[in-house]
Order: C-alpha cells, then structure tokens, then sequence
C-alpha cells in the first residue's frame, strides 16, 4: 500500500511536469519552397486578343469594418500596434467596395484554358491571411504558407473538393495544395485564431477579378462574347451583370451593393 | 454482519482521485467546445507533429484542446494503473470487470477524440465523445464507491428499521434521466442549438415557442429535462430526509444534488442570456457530470443499505427455520 501510494504521487507529479514542460518541441521548419508571390487573383497565362472588362463595386452605408480583438494569442496582438480590421466590408470615403470576386459565371462553356504555371500564394501574415479574397484555377498550384513567428492550421472547408486542415507551426513553413473541382467559394479559417478568414474561388478558367481598395476590378483578355458576370461579397450575397466582349475595345459594369441600390448596371 | 472483503485504501483513494479527475477533464472538454477549438490542433494523436506544441499555453484555443489532450494522456495512464492494480489485489470479480470496462471506455474516448479531430467534428463523432465520457465517469464512481469502507464494511442502515429501500427506484431515474438529460446537451451543443431559443427563462417570450424546428425542439427538450431532472432530485432529497435521514451516505448526495441542480439551471440561463459566453457554457458541462456523478453515488449507495437489510432479513428467516446460515456473500 505505501508504495503504491508512492507511486499515485509520482505519476501526478509526472503529469503536471508533463503539462508544464509545453513548447519544448524543435523542429526544423520545411524549407521555404520558391513560388512566385501572386497578388488578390492570379493572372493565367497570356490569353491574347479579346477585350478587357473593367468595372467598380460600390457599398454606400458608412458602416465601418469591425475591430478584431487578437488577445487570445500574445504573438497575434503584438504584431499589430494599431487597430486590425475584419475585411469583410472594406470601403474608402467615396462608397467603393473593396474583395469582391468578379468572374465570368456563364458564356464560356465548351472551353477550356491552360493552368497557370505561376503558384497562386495565400498567406499568413499578421495573423490575417493574405489575400483575404482571391481566385484559383482547377489545378493550379496553391501555396499556402505561414510568414508568422506562430502557429496556424489551414482549414479549407469546400463542398465540391475535399476538405484539409494541416497545422503550419513555424515561421517559414509552406505547404502545397490544387483543388480539382471549380467552386465558388472555399472558406478558409484558423481555428487556432477564430478571427482568421480568407476565400478563395477555384475556377476552370482565368477570367476573374478581385475589387481593389478602390473598388475597381479587371478581367483581361476575354474572348469576345456574351457572358453573365457575377460579382460576389461575403456579407452581401451575390449580383449578376450580363456583358458584351467585342475585340479590343473595354467594356465597362458596375456593381452597387448599398442597401437602397437598384440592379446592377450592365 | 461483516463482509470478509478486504478494505483496499490506495485503491480506493485512486478511484476518488481519478473519477475528481475525470470530472476536470470534462469540464476541459467543454472549454473545448465552448472555444469552439476542437479542430485548433489539427493532427492526432501528436499536436503539430509534436508532444508540446510551440507556445501552446499562450494561446487560447491550443492550451484548451492540447491541455485537454494532456489531461486525458493523464487519466488514460491513471485509468491504467488503478485497473492494474484492481485485477491484482481486489477479489471480487465483478469489481475488476468493471475495472476492465473502464479501461476498455478510456481507450475507446481517445480513439473518439482522435476520430473526431481527424474527421472534422462529425456531429455524430463528438456527441458519442460526449456521452461515452460520461459512461466512463460513472464506471469510475462505481469503482470509488464499491471500494468505499463503509461499502466493502457490509455494515448496514444506521437505523435497521429505516426503508432506504424506497429511496432506490427514486435515485435510479433521477440518474438515468440525468443521463438522458446530459445528452440531450451534447446534442444541443454540437449541433449549434445553443441559442435556438434567445431569451431565457421564456422561449420567445411564451412557455412554449411558437414554432418547432429540429434546433428549438432539441433546445426546448433540453429546458424540459431540466425541468424533470430538478423535479427528480427535490423528489429524492425529500424522500431521503423522510426515509434515511440517518444515513449520511445518502443525505450528503442528496443535498448536494439539490444544490447543483440549483446552480447547473443558473449556469444553463447565463450560456443563454450571456450569448454562450465561455465561462457559464464550459461550467455547465462540468456541473452535468458532477450532478451525474452524485446521484450515481446516493443511487448505489442507496441499493447497497437496501440489499444488506434484504440479507438480514433472509438471514433471520433462515435462523429462524433453524437451517445453518450461509457464509456471508462476498459482495
Ligand atoms: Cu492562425
């Protein structure tokens, strides 16, 4: 009896070294795999001829995007010394709406486009990934890679691909992912940081956009054609515009999601 | 009357600490969840490849799904050793079956923790985990309690006259219902039901809600249990008080349940009013396991007086007809 005594105190004294022994884990971060730094969408390969669509999402309410509060990780929260933002609903003084994903939705059936050879990258920067709306071809090569001195997991949460979640736990490290099914869109989310979201549209083509802070979009080189646009935002749904492609000349659609817009102008 | 059953203190002392223990590790459990953490570690059974993670105990969610990973890599080992220990030392064999059982439930919550994490949180999965726990909780309150002195004492009612007996149906369905009840939770929290219904103490400002999907119908049901399980234990408290207020094997618990049940409604209505804020939501599932664990305790503490004045009875028939009595069972 007393040395089985012994013993019950020797393994709770174990277990609370056990717990209190965390971050003693080294591990050489995988070696920092050489692609290309992509901004919000990533082009595809040169599609000559065809025009340009150009256009502007607007968003009048003056709503301000909410605060994100990152005390639940010290290293997050030291990162930022000023206010850090949601990007949900991004807008400048004059009403323009910035991630939202424009891309050709219809008109292009029955042809099919070259990969990219350029990776697209998502970040993981500041405890915010970067970009925090982009677009990626069917079998592109992702990049998902964590420029934080924390950890993160990368959960992709599709409906048409396969759902992952893979831990990133140091600075540096990069992992490699193609979807191979076109969907818009694929969540991403931390759930280490619960404040951390991104979406990406996989699509089987290269025609889309994403609004800048102005804004302004651009999708190039499209075939000349009909096509129906869609313009997507996280909070505000979807809107659809039709367009009319002709050779070398730009056309020009708008989008306006305030709450007492009228339809989309073509 | 006196059992020849050995009293095995370490082992005892060991179930009692483990079964407090595997209370913290539900209530661990239910932070993780309250988090909303589970997938915040996203391999299994290594974190990050690791034992540590780096800087796990800073950040919120990883100290919440590696410390509980940590605390039940703990009460694996204990769960163990106690049964280990059970299999050598106790005779009677129907304690170290359930020493085994326990051993065999600990590993199979691990393997649902583990499936869970590598599946994504199926809601099926993380129920199961719910409420296997809870199995496993109470084979170890067996356990404690079966190993007590006062159980393996063979000593009976303090007032032989008393009928406890009438207390055990009472007790037995105030722990099952408890049980039923603690699911119902389980469902309810992993199926983002915690809010169908946003007011509390009404439901839409009514008794009833007005309209009845599967996320207010398992919220409400919910409410209702509580309701029955309230009922339940004053029913058994009063009883107790009337029919063993001698015993305080079963007054304890039985106070106790009446406090708990007290201040589980109050945690349920602050998860409510407060949005699910962490501390009620996570407190509440320690407070379902705690209510579980002392009703189990009253109920098998209850049926023991009960069976050992049953003994005395046929004892003193048997004595009575002038036959030899039996040696004592074992038990
Ligand atoms: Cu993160």
């Amino acid at each position: 009896m007393k040395k089985n005594s012994f013993l019950m105190v020797f393994a709770l004294i174990a277990a609370v070294l056990a717990i209190g022994c965390g971050g003693g884990g080294e591990q050489a971060a995988a070696p920092a795999q050489q692609a290309d730094s992509a901004p919000a969408a990533t082009p595809g390969p040169a599609v000559t001829g065809g025009g340009t669509v150009v256009g502007s999402v607007r968003y009048v309410n003056g709503d301000p995007d909410a605060a994100i509060g990152m005390d639940a990780d010290p290293v997050c929260a030291s990162l930022h010394p000023g206010e850090v933002h949601t990007e949900k609903v991004v807008t400048d003084d004059d009403g323009n709406l910035a991630n939202v994903l424009v891309y050709v939705k219809s008109g292009l059936e029955g042809k099919s486009f070259p990969v990219p050879a350029t990776a697209h990258v998502l970040d993981q920067m500041g405890c915010q990934y970067r970009p925090h709306i982009s677009g990626v071809q069917v079998g592109q090569k992702l990049v998902i890679r964590n420029s934080d001195p924390t950890l993160h997991n990368v959960h992709a949460r599709p409906s048409a691909n396969k759902e992952f979640n893979q831990g990133q736990p140091f600075q540096g490290m990069e992992l490699e992912h193609t979807f191979d099914q076109a969907e818009v869109m694929v969540p991403f989310k931390c759930d280490v940081h619960p404040w951390m979201s991104s979406y990406m549209a996989v699509l089987d083509h290269p025609f889309f956009g994403v609004s800048d802070e102005q804004g302004g979009f651009g999708i190039e080189n499209l075939p000349a054609g009909s096509y129906v646009l869609e313009a997507w935002h996280e909070e505000f749904g979807t809107q659809t515009a039709e367009v009319t492609v002709v050779d070398g000349e730009p056309a020009q659609v708008s989008f306006d999601f305030s709450p007492d817009a009228v339809a989309p102008a073509g | 009357m006196f059992s020849d059953t050995p009293f095995l203190r370490g082992i005892h002392r060991l179930a009692v600490l483990l079964a407090g223990y595997v209370v913290l590790l539900i209530t661990a459990g239910g932070l993780v969840k309250s988090l909303e953490a589970g997938l915040s570690v996203p391999d299994w059974p290594l974190s990050y490849g690791m034992l540590n993670p780096p800087r796990w105990w800073e950040i919120e969610t990883v100290r919440a799904e590696h410390g509980h990973r940590l605390i039940a890599g703990t009460v694996l080992l204990l769960t163990l050793w106690l049964a280990t220990w059970i299999i050598r030392r106790e005779p009677r064999k129907w304690v170290r079956g359930i020493a085994v059982a326990a051993l065999a439930a600990v590993l199979a919550q691990a393997a649902l923790g583990g499936i869970t994490v590598l599946f994504f949180l199926p809601t099926a999965i993380s129920v199961s985990h719910a409420g296997l726990a809870q199995l496993f909780l109470c084979l170890l309150v067996v356990l404690a309690v079966v190993t007590s002195r006062r159980w393996v004492s063979g000593e009976g009612a303090r007032n032989p006259a008393a009928p406890v007996g009438r207390v055990v149906p009472l007790a037995t369905t105030t722990t099952v219902v408890i049980y039923l009840q603690i699911l119902l939770g389980a469902v309810m929290r992993h199926t983002g039901a915690g809010l169908a219904i946003p007011d509390f103490p009404l439901a839409f400002g009514g008794l009833i809600p007005p309209r009845i999907d599967f996320a207010i119908g398992i919220h409400f049901a919910h409410r209702m249990g509580a309701l029955v399980v309230a009922t339940l234990i004053f029913w058994t408290l009063g009883r107790v008080m009337r029919l063993a207020s001698q015993e305080r094997v079963a007054v304890t618990p039985a106070w106790l349940l009446a406090l708990m049940v007290l201040v589980q409604g109050t945690l349920g209505g602050l998860v409510v009013l407060t949005g699910k804020a962490v501390l009620p939501n996570t407190l509440h599932v320690g407070g379902g396991a705690l209510l579980l664990a002392l009703s189990l305790v009253l109920t098998l503490m209850t049926r023991r007086l009960d069976w050992i004045a049953r003994q005395a009875g046929t004892e003193a028939e048997t004595e009575a007809a002038g036959i030899l009595s039996p040696e004592q069972a074992v038990s």
